[in-house]
């Protein structure tokens, strides 16, 4: 993809502005589920669905500016890690709020 | 227009002030050391950004390499402090049952 | 310009929140929401070196240590009522005070000379091109070397808090995740991409932002990680082996530094060899840096107080 669009470096900017344009909508919505939402599951629920994809989104936009494949590739790991972490995060994170909750009831 | 350097420069002077109320104030001997380590990030970011002129104004590429040498020196050496500083306080905390110092129970 | 506004508001906000508000949990969290933003500030300010070490040991580590050290605490020494702060006023009038005197120090500074110029006239003879990492390990290799040795020295301190009973037994409490969880899991995973990473932090920052002491925070955090989902036990202090890898840094530094002596002064390296050396000091360092950050954030042998 990158390849095609070589040499048509307006449109490559574009596309990269709209994706990360999009990625940090993605962000300011998990950030006001964080914000807003009652409990701490649909906060969980808002902050690694959204932060996910908003990184993912930020991630491609910068890959089309990358001078070569090798950035493309940290990118892409640094990516696969957010995901990894905030998924382990939020189990762990969900995990202690259950407990919680079931000592609350006792 | 101001001078990016010197909006950090007092930026960690401030820092270096809500550290300080912190470290005086607070009774709680963790939030202590905590906030000794919010001064110490203060100093190291006005250390920073006064290495930052003198780069700029030299003319050389990137921050001088002396302080960053140095920030990075202290950074290492105030985790070791803190390292100690914690296992100081779990000791007190098992010796007494207090998360206190008792010359500020009045 | 705006960046940096909003970033400097963002990092005071933070730090304020930090050192006000109720909850030492709280507190913690919004420290390391701080190291991470302060490492933003080392980017604008081109201190790439500065921002990894800030965000690895200043944001995660210390993150670590406070995070868990909290709950040890509040075991310890939980429960009752009691004020949170003394002295408020004359603490927040000094504070203020200092604050003043430091921004009207900074402003009065005379435009620094700097030493940019001659660490980069000097690097061709340095072995590396980073230049901070040429400062570390070689014009300022005291720094370093002494700086290596103050991490020993704190270790030291926390293990001489060690009770006699538990001495010998595995460094910090005794961690307890549950078989197959998530947490074991990610343990599995993260250990083989966090040993490359750190490895190459420590080879890229011959040229580029890295180093030893970055790479080896990211392989401490690794062995902590291990220990954390229970997949390999801490080690138990004062085992020879492990005696062994944290003296190895200093130890090899020193060498490298008396044997300098024959070329002309202590800690010289001559510039021929000055790569290879560097590389054997970095490497030897990055092993004792690495286990003596994981066992700095570990703690003293608790084996008693079960997590």
């Amino acid at each position: 993809m990158i390849d095609a669009l070589d040499g048509i470096d307006g449109l490559r900017d574009a596309a990269s502005m709209a994706l990360t344009g999009l990625g940090l909508a993605f962000f300011v919505a998990g950030t006001l589920g964080l914000v807003r939402f009652p409990d701490s599951f649909s906060r969980l629920h808002a902050l690694t669905k959204a932060d996910n994809l908003g990184l993912g989104f930020l991630a491609l936009g910068l890959a089309l500016q990358a001078d070569h494949w090798g950035q493309v590739l940290r990118l892409a790991l640094i990516w696969g890690l957010a995901l990894i972490a905030a998924g382990i995060a939020a189990q762990l994170v969900a995990r202690a709020a259950l407990a919680e909750a079931a000592r609350r009831r006792r | 227009m101001i001078d990016p350097a010197l909006l950090y420069g007092l930026t960690g002077a401030a820092v270096v002030g809500l550290g300080l109320y912190g470290f005086l104030s607070l009774r709680h001997l963790l939030r202590r050391v905590l906030a000794f380590n919010v001064v110490g990030s203060g100093i190291f970011l006005m250390f920073g950004a006064a290495g930052y002129r003198g780069a700029v104004a030299e003319g050389t590429a990137g921050a001088d390499p002396v302080p960053q040498a140095l920030i990075i020196t202290g950074i290492v050496v105030a985790l070791a402090a803190t390292a100690l500083a914690v296992g100081l306080i779990l000791a007190h905390a098992r010796a007494t049952g207090r998360r206190t110092l008792p010359e500020d129970d009045t | 310009m705006l960046l940096d506004v909003i970033l400097c508001g963002m990092i005071l906000a933070v730090a304020l929140a930090a050192v006000s508000g109720l909850g030492v949990f709280r507190a913690v969290v919004f420290f390391v929401v701080h190291g991470v933003l302060v490492s933003m500030a080392w980017l604008r300010l081109d201190a790439v070196d500065v921002a990894l070490a800030e965000a690895a040991i200043g944001a995660g580590l210390t993150g670590v240590l406070l995070l868990s050290a909290v709950a040890r605490l509040e075991r310890l020494a939980g429960g009752g009522a009691w004020r949170q702060r003394v002295n408020v006023l004359p603490a927040g009038l000094a504070a203020a005070g200092v604050t003043g005197a430091l921004m009207w120090a900074f402003l009065g500074l005379p435009q620094p000379a700097g030493l940019g110029a001659e660490v980069a006239a000097a690097l061709p003879r340095a072995g590396v091109e980073n230049p901070v990492t040429a400062v570390l390990l070689n014009f300022r290799g005291w720094d370093t070397l002494l700086e290596s040795v103050v991490l020993l020295a704190a270790l030291v301190g926390v293990w001489a808090l060690t009770a006699d009973d538990d001495w010998g037994a595995r460094a910090g409490v005794a961690q307890h995740a549950a078989p197959g969880g998530v947490l074991e899991g990610f343990g599995r995973v993260l250990p083989p991409l966090g040993l490359m990473v750190g490895v190459y932090l420590v080879w890229a920052g011959a040229a580029g932002p890295g180093g030893a002491f970055q790479g080896g925070t990211v392989l401490a955090a690794v062995a902590l990680l291990l220990a954390m989902a229970g997949l390999a036990p801490a080690p138990r202090v004062g085992a020879p082996a492990l005696r062994l890898a944290l003296v190895a840094g200093p130890a090899v530094f020193l060498g490298v530094g008396v044997a300098g002596l024959a070329w002309g002064g202590f800690l010289r390296l001559p510039p021929d060899i000055a790569k290879p050396l560097i590389l054997t000091i970095e490497a030897a360092l990055t092993l004792s840096i690495a286990v003596t950050l994981a066992l700095l954030v570990l703690g003293r042998p608790e084996p008693g107080d079960g997590a």
